[in-house]
């Protein structure tokens, strides 16, 4: 009964414009297990996803539903088959009662049997074991009844595969294991479960079987008790670029008792990162590592005040400065690129000139625009030095592609002449000869007196590149690692026994 | 040449007001071909041109702080003409009590009642940017309750500015044949114009609206930024308020600057704006704020039945804004280009029957270049 494949995807390939998302993944489900997909950011493992459920068709492969070849036109169809996806963000309306959010929208008659809807979801819920009642606002109850009752809306449209997209990340411990017991209950009911996290422990609590994706590859399907933690991290990290001698990494300046050029003493800030230490010498390039989550994008967003800081004192060349705003960490010559370059680097609809200027355009203040000739010489200056593809300055910055964005995002705090930069995954979502390129300036940037923090999901660029590498996990710093002669090993060691 | 080729390319978001204004312009001088025929009259210009140039002053100037408070709080003020009432009535009050009016007096009582602009933007601006009020409820508030205070503050019905100087502001000054409410906006376009070049107001509005996030993450603070351009509708306002109660010799609190919001909002919409924040054009809104004055008095010329005319307009509007819309705009560039492949094949079939020899000629060439 436990072997029964309930699901085959058989060498699924997907390609988006200039980007092959997936080549040649293999998934296999049974019934009644827990699976647990799993891979870093670019993976592709939402985009597998979302063949499975519709969302996407894919470009070649096979998908074997019960025996059966099926093809997915839209997400309705994919429902109809039962397959049942919830998915990190909650959706469904918190201004309805939970039983009308357990059926809106499924019912084929216009009007609403209100008695016999509310008797239905109360069986549903005490057989789930869900603590809700039918006829109680959605808002009113926690985020993991909500997400449990977004569960049970998907288990019923008669489900046999239940896709969880991260469901735990906005969960606390608690709340975690009352949603695993619901998994687990499903899981006995023979629902096959493609569970989705980044909470490496979570897996270990709870899967069956792994799948790994690294760069749109399948690297393989394991048995959960069978693969060491380390094993698994060193799988999902992997080696994406093989051009390590490209690269040559400057030795940092051996004076590591001078005064450091950016010191923070116990920060932290709203987005929930743990009060932490930190230092960074002139001209060194050192990074946070650990896996999404961990909280190295907070540690460095707080440092740049772009969330609000709670505590902690910082200090720039020994001297104990107030940065509370973006701003005031502009005006101390720091500079950062942040994570999403979408939603916080990139103004989409104005010019690259626009963008390239703006950093240094709001340090000169109100009063003192640059002048269009100025802005052009700026504009024109980095686009020859960055070899940014653009049609013209004025082009507007959406038009161009990923890779040319972050340069253009790169060259605007460049022109602010920082004496700290802060890189938040530089590199991600761009091809691989300007991930070279971005390295190769880190280094030469270090090389000529900055001071850098670069961080990647790829460890190993971050080897490349960095000489001090701070540990992340769980939103704490576990650790620190430096030396000429880092391995990944060493990182996924420190990763995997951190925090215990 | 790329230059000028730039310039052309920065025309074309002027495309729907332009066009429009062609349109009435060939409109009318079908109508009659004296449309552009201006008289003296008493030493004043007259005629189609200076009347429309004159009647829109006010909403010229409303929509320019229209424009710019659409493109950073991705919303609408709707209380410009309240806030002008009530601006209007401080300058009306002060001057009618302050004795003997001299061009001082006049003078100080503008200043003042910009200062009420000043005021009112900061209270919408207060309750838009740091309380998160959607800009069109949390400017609803004057809108419902402005033209009260301004009647509160007037003490009674419709008070009379029965003095020369007052005059002269709203019609003309004798000797200069140029209404001077067109003067006066000339000189408004001009001093945003400058503020525009020797400040960053376009670079930080436009980030603002465009990528609130963005924008605060190279050290914008796009809350200051919204608040900054209630109070330049603020002053908007108070400026157009200052015109229209000298243009009409006394406060009518409850019919002046009557409604004029739509207008405003249309103005910067037909100026190829979008009312959902980002780039802006104020040209393009100056524009469209002329082409409006425009088509009430074209609608007025063509006899259309005053009581209709709201209709009228609101029926070309809606033909405008279909036919500006992105939706047909796509359409239509789909069509230009499936019209120029046809063309394009069929003016091939034709070269090819009539000149084989040339045709397979250009085919080799072709294929050396590949």
């Amino acid at each position: 009964m436990l072997s029964e494949n309930i699901l085959k995807m058989e060498g699924i390939g997907k390609s988006f414009p200039g980007v092959r998302a997936l080549h040649n993944v293999d998934l296999t489900l049974r019934k009644g297990e827990i699976h647990a997909l799993m891979g870093e950011n670019g993976a592709g493992k939402s985009t597998l996803i979302k063949i499975l459920t519709g969302v996407y068709q894919k470009d070649v492969g096979r998908i074997i539903l019960e025996g059966r070849p099926v093809h997915f036109r839209s997400p309705q169809d994919a429902q109809n088959m039962g397959i049942g996806t919830v998915f990190q963000e909650i959706a469904l309306c918190p201004n309805l009662t939970v039983a009308e959010n357990m059926f809106i929208g499924r019912s084929r008659n216009a009007f609403v049997k209100w008695k016999q809807m509310n008797t239905k979801a109360a069986e549903m819920l005490s057989s789930l074991g869900i603590p809700a009642s039918p006829t109680q606002e959605l808002a009113s109850c926690s985020i993991a009844v909500q997400q449990m009752i977004a569960i049970a809306r998907a288990v019923d449209m008669d489900c046999k595969i239940l896709i969880l997209d991260e469901p735990t990340s906005s969960l606390d411990e608690d709340e975690v294991q009352k949603l695993f017991a619901l998994m687990r209950q499903l899981k006995d009911r023979g629902v096959g479960i493609i569970f989705i996290t980044h909470f490496i422990d979570e897996v270990y609590a709870i899967s069956d079987r792994i799948t790994v994706l690294r760069n749109g590859e399948l690297i393989g399907e394991y048995q959960t008790s069978a693969l060491p933690q380390i094993e698994l991290i060193s799988k999902m990290m992997g080696k994406a670029l093989s051009d390590v001698s490209a690269i040559k990494k400057h030795e940092p300046p051996e004076s590591d008792d001078s005064v450091p050029v950016f010191e923070a003493k116990a920060l932290s800030s709203a987005a929930g990162v743990r009060p932490f230490n930190f230092k960074i010498q002139k001209g060194e390039v050192n990074g946070f590592a650990g896996l999404l989550g961990s909280g190295r994008s907070e540690s460095v967003r707080a440092i740049f005040a772009a969330d609000k800081v709670s505590g902690g004192e910082v200090k720039i060349n020994g001297r104990r400065v107030k940065i509370k705003t973006p701003l005031q960490a502009m005006k101390q010559g720091i500079g950062y690129l942040p994570e999403d370059r979408k939603g916080d680097g990139i103004i989409d609809e104005l010019s690259v000139c626009d963008n390239l200027i703006l950093a240094l355009q709001v340090m000169k203040g109100f009063f003192k625009p640059l002048s269009r000739k100025q802005a052009e010489e700026f504009a024109d200056q980095f686009i020859k030095k960055l070899d940014i593809k653009t049609p013209s300055p004025n082009t507007p910055i959406k038009s161009l592609s990923g890779g040319n964005q972050q340069k253009v995002i790169l060259a605007r705090w460049l022109l602010t002449q920082p004496m700290y930069l802060i890189l938040d995954e530089p590199t991600r979502g761009i091809d691989v000869g300007t991930k070279v390129e971005i390295q190769k300036l880190v280094l030469k940037l270090a090389a000529d007196g900055m001071s850098l923090t670069f961080i990647s999901s790829e460890i190993d660029e971050m080897l490349r590149v960095c000489s001090r590498l701070i540990v992340m996990k769980d939103r704490e710093i576990v650790g620190e690692l430096s030396g000429m002669n880092l391995t990944e090993q060493d990182v996924m060691h420190m990763i995997a026994q951190g925090g215990k | 040449m790329p230059r000028l080729k730039r310039r052309i390319n920065n025309l074309s978001h002027l495309f729907l007001p332009l066009s429009v204004l062609v349109i009435l312009i060939i409109i009318n001088l079908i109508k009659g071909a004296d449309y552009f025929r201006i008289t003296m009259v008493n030493g004043a210009l007259y005629g189609n041109i200076p009347n429309i140039l004159f009647g829109a002053s006010e909403l010229v100037i409303l929509s320019i702080g229209m424009t710019l408070v659409t493109a950073a709080s991705r919303g609408q003020d709707i209380s410009i003409g309240e806030s002008g009432a009530i601006s209007s009535a401080i300058f009306v009050q002060y001057v009618l009590n302050a004795g003997e009016v001299t061009l001082c007096t006049i003078l100080v009582g503008f200043l003042i009642s910009c200062v009420a602009g000043l005021v009112i933007g900061a209270f919408n601006g207060t309750l838009v940017s740091f309380f998160n009020v959607q800009p069109m409820v949390a400017t609803l508030i004057l809108f419902l309750g402005g033209r009260s205070i301004a009647f509160i503050i007037d003490g009674k019905v419709s008070p009379i500015l029965a003095n020369e100087i007052s005059n002269r502001i709203g019609t003309v000054i004798p000797g200069v044949p140029i209404p001077t409410p067109i003067i006066l906006t000339a000189v408004f376009i001009v001093v945003v114009a400058v503020v525009l070049r020797t400040t960053n107001l376009r670079l930080y509005v436009e980030a603002v609206g465009v990528n609130p996030s963005a924008a605060r993450l190279n050290g914008i603070n796009p809350k200051k930024v919204i608040f900054l351009t209630f109070l330049l509708m603020g002053v908007c306002s108070a400026v157009a308020g200052f015109i229209a109660v000298n243009k009409a010799g006394r406060h009518d609190s409850v019919n002046l600057l009557k409604f004029i919001m739509m207008d405003a909002i249309l103005a910067v919409a037909l100026g190829g704006n979008s009312l959902g924040g980002g780039k802006f054009s104020i040209t393009g809104s100056i524009i469209g704020a002329y082409t409006i004055e425009m088509l009430n008095r074209t609608l007025l010329r063509l006899e259309v039945n005053p009581e209709a005319i709201k209709a009228f307009k609101a029926v070309f509007i809606i033909v405008l804004m279909v036919i500006a819309s992105p939706v047909v705009r796509v359409f239509v560039k789909k069509f230009l280009d499936e019209a120029k492949t046809i063309v394009a094949r069929y003016s091939v079939r034709q070269t090819g029957g009539l000149n084989k020899g040339a045709a397979s000629i250009t085919d080799t060439t072709g294929k050396k270049g590949e």
